[in-house]
């Protein structure tokens, strides 16, 4: 079954770099056939590799995914207002299965030699900004489905924000999957690159418009220099059907701040794959993430917080909502290397089950090769308190407003994190949205 | 004289966690009325209260609990709620990341919405609470504080009084309210309750002790061992009780 999918990537390859890729820079070119001979070896991971232990990629290995059909003129304005953020002022770039659509975009004008746009039209220029930073901390060497992507990615956001340049306004990259008759499978890549002291604030927002078989495997590199601060949201709510295998990858210089907000609300099978690198003393790092799974959903997140040199400050908080027979992994790693003295790093991972079926595999971690050190770590799996439930209602609240008090309580302790209010506002809503679908009627 | 009976309550008999708490429980509440029910540890007095307030897990077996001549067993606790049942709670719950203002606010609106009041909106709903807050010598800070959370035992209490004045019950079940109060606070809780004393509201002071009922003096006082009440009078009772303790209780009629 792998040497099958190997092979239909592979055979894929042989067209994509005759047609789509044919006007490759050889820089990318030598990085794509780096990316597939690396694929060819060993197919998608097998739940034998420990870091797949509680996720099955199996059905996906089977599925001759096919790379999606441009869609973008099938869509109308009206369609991705009813499924954006209409409402606060964003620069928005959208992508409709892995192709930017100028026409659904909006731009604003950014000042200060601000470079922002899609990775298509840069990849030509003679001084392309990505050469060197595209693939060097999604480096295809590294796994199976980071592999895919540089192999086969063909569009995506790059940002890159000059040293002392603050962008107020958040930019927001929609990556929509319009699902076909067949199976299909679009490559989102995003890359910031953040200059010394600068700040940005970036939303990758995956959607789909329609039902339909679709895998979505995305990849963002985001390289922080000295100083810099990026505040990052990445939040799935695509279809039922849909696969998503995500991969974000993160570089921090000295006494920079990387702060994530994951958020999983959509997908059969979702698996979030973070690895941030404090890779200067004094970096701060700081990962949230929120998940809501209900039916037979599927969503793994799996971390790793990379603590490199010295004084590095991590704080991790994942929490989750868990109905039906859905089942929720997270699995969250913490490294401290030997001289990463003076670290300071916690992690959190709190559940809720609504169900007797739901099921969750929460696995935080430390490993510690540093003496002087404070780590943390804890989990915990909860149901919705009832005696808080019967005290609202004790109080003449109604039972489904006392369920949806409780739980949006317990959301926002992750939302509550989210710099920008507008965002937040609106992330709130999503989320008391999907957690209301679970199960409306109760106990 | 004698007013309209708004609780009735025959035979009652519950069970919470499988146990036989309440056996055969006669109560009879008239509009305007303040009862105490006293009694020893394990006789039945929360089990009371939360049968009446609708807690899930207590069951009634057998008896029959009339409201305004309604079924109270029938209804959801919400529902008793809006038609003007209110437990304060002996532990009032904590819970995070909910505004102990927004909390109040929803409360306050489904009652008022089931009484066919109009809505209150954030500032006539923040003025009303303003005056309620005074009458338990709140500070308006609690009100931006998640319920409960953090709070002090006395605050908390004082938190279950101010509900029970914004909410305006009909029937208020206080069990337990002097539990955890010092001195101050108990003065505090009880002009509070008492300030909510009127010809058609009733209140049953469930208690252990007698200390509550110098402050909240009652009409009745009933004395609940082994799930039934066993002994009822007027407010010398309690001062009988504080002087002998209830082990005569619990050498007779406590037995079972």
């Amino acid at each position: 079954m792998t040497r099958d999918a190997r092979e239909h990537y592979v055979a894929g390859f042989g067209q994509f770099a005759e047609r789509e890729a044919a006007g490759d820079p050889p820089w990318l070119h030598a990085l794509r056939k780096q990316a597939i001979a690396r694929f060819a070896e060993t197919g998608f991971p097998t739940r034998d590799d420990e870091a797949w232990r509680y996720t099955n990629l199996g059905p996906i290995a089977r599925t001759p995914f096919e790379i999606a059909a441009p869609a973008s003129a099938v869509i109308g304005r009206a369609d991705l207002e009813r499924l954006s953020f209409p409402v606060f002022a964003c620069s928005v770039f959208v992508f409709v299965n892995g192709r930017f659509a100028p026409s659904l975009s909006a731009p604003r004008a950014l000042a200060g030699g601000i470079q922002i746009g899609n990775l298509a039209a840069a990849l030509p220029s003679p001084l392309c900004p990505l050469e060197g930073h595209l693939g060097s901390l999604a480096r295809p060497d590294e796994g199976a489905l980071v592999a895919l992507n540089t192999a086969f990615f063909t569009d995506g956001v790059m940002l890159h924000v000059p040293a002392g340049v603050e962008i107020e306004t958040p930019i927001h990259v929609v990556y929509l999957s319009v699902p076909g008759e067949r199976a299909t499978i679009s490559y989102p890549r995003t890359l910031v690159v953040a200059g010394r002291g600068s700040r940005a604030t970036v939303v990758e927002d995956f959607v789909s418009l329609g039902g339909g078989v679709a895998f979505t495997n995305a990849v963002c590199e985001i390289a922080l220099a000295e100083g810099s601060a990026v505040e990052h949201v990445s939040l799935q709510r695509e279809h039922e059907d849909a696969a998503h295998l995500g991969a974000i990858r993160v570089r921090q210089a000295r006494d920079s701040r990387y702060k994530a907000h994951g958020i999983s609300l959509g997908g059969r099978l979702t698996r979030n794959d973070v690895l941030a690198i404090l890779d200067g003393p004094g970096a701060d790092c700081e990962l949230n993430g929120f998940y809501v799974a209900s039916d037979a959903q599927h969503v793994d997140n799996h971390t790793t917080i990379d603590h490199a040199r010295p004084q590095g400050t991590s704080r991790e908080f994942y929490k989750g909502v868990l109905d039906d027979r859905a089942r929720g992994v997270f699995s969250g790693k913490v490294i401290v290397r030997p001289g990463a003295q003076k670290t300071s790093a916690q992690q959190t991972n709190k559940n809720l089950l609504l169900s007797a079926d739901a099921e969750i595999d929460s696995k935080p971690q430390l490993e510690i090769f540093a003496d002087d050190v404070r780590c943390s770590h804890g989990s915990s799996i909860g149901q919705l308190d009832e005696d808080a439930l019967f005290y609202l209602r004790a109080r003449g609240i109604d039972l489904a407003t006392a369920r949806s008090l409780l739980m949006r309580a317990f959301s926002a302790e992750i939302t509550a994190r989210i710099g920008i209010g507008a965002l937040r506002e609106r992330i709130d809503e999503l989320l008391l949205a999907r957690m209301l679908r679970t199960r409306a009627e109760a106990a | 004289m004698s007013s309209e009976i708004l609780l009735q309550v025959e035979g009652l008999c519950a069970r919470a966690a499988g146990n036989e708490i309440l056996r055969g429980l006669d109560l009879t509440v008239r509009a305007g009325e303040v009862h105490a029910v006293m009694g020893p540890n394990g006789s039945g007095k929360s089990t009371l209260a939360n049968v009446l307030a609708g807690r899930p897990g207590v069951e009634v077996t057998a008896g029959k609990v009339l409201y305004r001549g309604r079924n109270l067993v029938e209804m959801a606790p919400e529902e008793r709620a809006r038609e003007g049942i209110f437990l304060a709670f002996q532990y009032p719950v904590e819970i995070p990341g909910v505004t102990n203002l927004y909390f109040l606010k929803a409360a306050a609106n489904a009652v008022r919405k089931h009484r066919g009041l109009e809505e209150l909106d954030a500032m006539d709903f923040l003025s009303l609470a303003r005056r309620k807050m005074k009458l338990v010598e709140m500070d308006e800070k609690m009100m931006s504080r998640a319920i409960n959370e953090g709070f002090s035992g006395g605050e908390k209490k004082r938190n279950e009084v101010l509900q029970m004045a914004i909410l305006e019950p009909v029937l208020s079940i206080l069990d337990e309210t002097d539990s955890g109060l010092d001195i101050d606070a108990l003065g505090i809780v009880s002009r509070g309750v008492n300030s909510l004393r009127s010809a058609e509201r009733s209140m049953i002071v469930i208690t252990h002790y007698q200390r509550l009922l110098d402050h909240i003096v009652p009409d009745r006082v009933h004395v609940l061992a082994g799930g039934r009440i066993v002994r009822s009078g007027g407010k010398e009772l309690a001062l009988e009780l504080e002087e002998q303790g209830y082990a005569w209780i619990e050498g007779g009629a406590g037995a079972a």
